[in-house]
């Protein structure tokens, strides 16, 4: 019996390298990195050509200038004898602040909407649905242009609030004395303290020794509060009866705070109409406000559907075996589907995280300068430096969005199914 | 939306390569037409009326050089920039030339690579309140909320405005004349703060002009000129010397009316060798020999332009002040033709 032919043995020719599949997918491989990596060069290059052309460099030394521009709502301390890398970090600033309370509310009411789409009630279900539909199919820069018209146009301006001379009389007056609404600002209470414990001089803000000592003191108390229910778990573990925990924890957790805050001397300090504006307390832009009501109420609509998709995703067996334990249908969605909808709710909700805060550029439609409006923005057209602003621009976007994705990734996988 | 124009142009700046450096009027010519980049419509200076159809105290200068160039005022292409994308569309070679009240300044001059031609107007920084507010100055400010278009001179100057007069004010950024004007009307600022001739074309448009007061404080110098890159020196001079020729014919008594019969000869040399019948001053920039006929022609003499789109007869009503000929008491000022 003779065996099968071996291949014949010869060396290996470039043919084989198209018309060998062992090869053919390496050689594509090849061929396509290498374009790439041409284009990508010749891309380079053509840069490094034309800024010489142009008698540009390529330095970030503009950073350092004085930046000369005044910003209208900085939250760290800027003035305009302050250098464009502080204008960087006020804007920098202010886009993450805006990102977070976006994605606090967002998820809020994304939540809330996207549970209630489901209500057996059929005008609530309806509702949610005209919601989710009108909010997600209209173009998020609309939503914040119409936020900041409302805004502008219904609120009276600030001198509609001062006293007219002859009739002792204001044309508009302060909720609860202490909040006013105008076309340019909210003007609400700030919180003051009587004594003060100093303040500690960071690079970035002075911050108050007052309030770091309530977040101390929050902190624990939390922590102290985590160590009860923890302690009340074991009870119950234990006994089959859980100890009546409420009121421990309200006291635990709001004593000591409230405490303190009333020994520092807690006491609100209410807005004044002086001059043009209102000063004393704090006023919140409408452009924030604007941006804010436009980027949460947009990415609602789809967290919504996220979170409705996510219920959706949990076979209808849990509800019916939950309640047949005997829970509540509010019971039933708390603790039974949502913590397994989380499953399939959080990666999608990182996606939504991450389009709020890119989103939040749109801000320099109604004049929030955050970080587009003022690296972006003013830095580069008062220092001319477009590729320089546009690339830092860019890593500190890149930058925030890995750093979101990186910690939405750790809590992901802190609620997804553990498979033992 | 913003971003993509930046992309657009960081785009068209990395493939068009070379564009900067080549010979824009080649260009112009062969495509038979000048970009000019403008306002995004500043009545008075450059906007488009119900038809299309720009019109203004810039886009005549773009017309002018079109005229002289090509031979044409109409083959214009008008590229509405914002204070935000004006250098840049320039810088990439998305437009030929940018008249767009750009004040010249000397980092814009160096560092952004700009070449301002000709200054075609004197102007400064003014600040715009409501009648009924009561202020009459801008020393009266203080406290004041000021809406302020981004990425413009005014931005910085009333930085320091403030600053020397130890006074406080709230910025209220806006993007464009459009928005500043629509947050300055709603109530949203009580002071609009931009050169003295777009507050004054500004309130043209407005449906009450009367309501508002253009405060005295001028706190600016603001010399307006078009701007075209830096590197091409042909260029630079036809634009510049194309301004010039609309100067200086006001300044000899050349008008649309009787370019004409001047063209024909003149016992004036100085008018001659601008319209081309002594000497050859337009070889000397790559010009036709009547490209100022040509230029002059398209909307009339500077102060023709000037009378016709922001002089005292039209709405906006700007007295020409600084930008009087030099005879009369101004700063205008067309160096010899020669």
């Amino acid at each position: 019996m003779t065996s099968a032919p071996d291949a014949p043995e010869q060396g290996f020719r470039l043919s084989q390298l198209i018309y060998d599949t062992r090869y053919r997918s390496l050689t594509i491989q090849a061929i396509v990195f290498i374009l790439v990596m041409g284009g990508a060069a010749w891309l380079v290059d053509n840069v490094i050509q034309n800024l010489n052309d142009l008698g540009k460099d390529f330095n970030f030394s503009f950073l350092g200038q004085r930046a000369g521009y005044d910003i209208g709502n900085a939250i760290i301390p800027y003035n305009n004898d302050m250098s464009h890398g502080r204008a960087l970090l006020v804007g920098l600033i202010n886009t993450l602040w805006v990102s977070f309370l976006g994605c606090v509310a967002a998820t809020i009411i994304g939540i809330f909407v996207g549970v209630l789409r489901l209500s057996k009630n059929w005008l609530v279900a309806r509702l949610m649905t005209v919601y989710v539909e009108v909010f997600r199919n209209i173009p998020v820069l609309l939503w914040i242009l119409v936020a900041i018209a409302l805004l502008t146009d219904v609120a009276p301006s600030p001198n509609a609030y001062k006293v007219n001379q002859q009739t002792g009389e204001a044309q508009a007056s302060m909720l609860l004395d202490s909040v006013a609404f105008t076309n340019r600002y909210t003007a609400i209470p700030s919180v003051h303290f009587d004594r003060s414990l100093g303040s500690l001089d960071t690079a970035l803000a002075p911050i108050s020794l007052n309030f770091l000592a309530l977040v101390i003191v929050l902190i624990a108390s939390i922590w102290v509060n985590k160590r009860m229910l923890t302690h009340a778990a074991k009870v119950q573990e234990a006994t089959g009866v859980r100890p009546t925990m409420w009121w421990k924890s309200a006291l635990v957790l709001i004593a000591p705070v409230v405490i303190l805050a009333i020994a520092l001397g807690i006491n609100p300090e209410e807005p004044q109409i002086k001059g043009f504006n209102f000063t004393g307390g704090t006023n919140v832009s409408n452009s924030f406000v604007a941006l804010w009501l436009g980027l949460s109420l947009y990415t609602a609509a789809f967290i919504a559907e996220i979170v409705r998709a996510g219920i959706l995703a949990i076979s209808k067996g849990q509800t019916e075996a939950a309640f047949a334990l005997g829970l509540r249908a509010n019971r039933t969605m708390s603790l039974v589907i949502l913590p397994q909808a989380l499953r399939v709710i959080i990666p999608p909700l990182i996606s939504q995280y991450l389009n709020l805060t890119k989103n939040s550029s749109l801000a320099i439609a109604v004049g929030y300068l955050e970080l587009r409006g003022t690296l972006g923005g003013i830095t580069l057209n008062q220092t001319g430096r477009e590729l320089e602003a546009i690339t830092l621009m860019m890593l500190i976007y890149l930058a925030i969005s890995l750093s979101i994705s990186g910690v939405m990734n750790v809590y992901n996988n802190r609620v997804k199914l553990k498979e033992r | 939306m913003k971003k993509s124009v930046f992309f657009g142009a960081l785009t068209a700046a990395t493939l068009t390569a070379g564009l900067a450096g080549a010979a824009t009027l080649d260009d112009v010519k062969s495509r038979g037409e000048l970009i000019c980049g403008v306002n995004t419509g500043l009545v008075g200076f450059a906007a488009p009326d119900a038809n299309g159809n720009w019109s203004g105290f810039d886009v005549a200068v773009c017309q002018a050089v079109a005229a002289a160039v090509l031979g044409d005022p109409s083959k214009v292409k008008y590229v509405p920039t914002s204070g935000q994308t004006r250098f840049t569309a320039l810088g990439s070679g998305e437009v030929d030339l940018l008249a767009r009240n750009t004040t010249w300044t000397f980092s814009r001059d160096t560092d952004l690579k700009l070449q301002f031609t000709a200054t075609n107007y004197y102007d400064g920084q003014g600040f715009m309140v409501r009648k009924d507010s009561g202020v009459t100055s801008a020393k009266e400010l203080d406290g004041a909320s000021i809406c302020i278009q981004t990425g413009t001179t005014t931005e910085l100057n009333l930085a320091d405005y403030f600053k020397a007069n130890n006074m406080s004010y709230q910025p209220i950024t806006v993007d464009s004349n459009a928005e500043g004007e629509q947050q300055f009307l709603a109530g949203a600022c009580d002071a609009y703060t931009t050169d003295a001739s777009g507050l004054a074309a500004t309130r043209a448009a407005f449906a009450n002009p009367s309501d508002y007061v253009i405060l005295p404080e001028i706190i600016s110098k603001e010399p307006l000129a078009p701007a075209v890159r830096q590197g091409d020196d042909q260029w630079t001079d036809i634009v510049r010397w194309t301004v010039f020729a609309l100067i200086g014919a006001e300044e000899y008594g050349v008008t649309s009316a009787n370019i004409d019969e001047l063209a024909k000869g003149t016992d004036n040399p100085e008018v001659n060798r601008l319209l081309g019948t002594e000497g050859d001053l337009g070889a000397m920039i790559g010009l036709d020999k009547d490209w100022a006929v040509k230029a002059i022609k398209a909307n009339g003499n500077y102060g023709e332009i000037f009378a016709a789109t922001i002089g005292e007869q039209t709405p906006i009503g700007l007295a020409r002040g600084l930008n009087a000929q030099w005879t009369q008491g101004g700063l205008m000022y067309a160096p010899p033709f020669r």
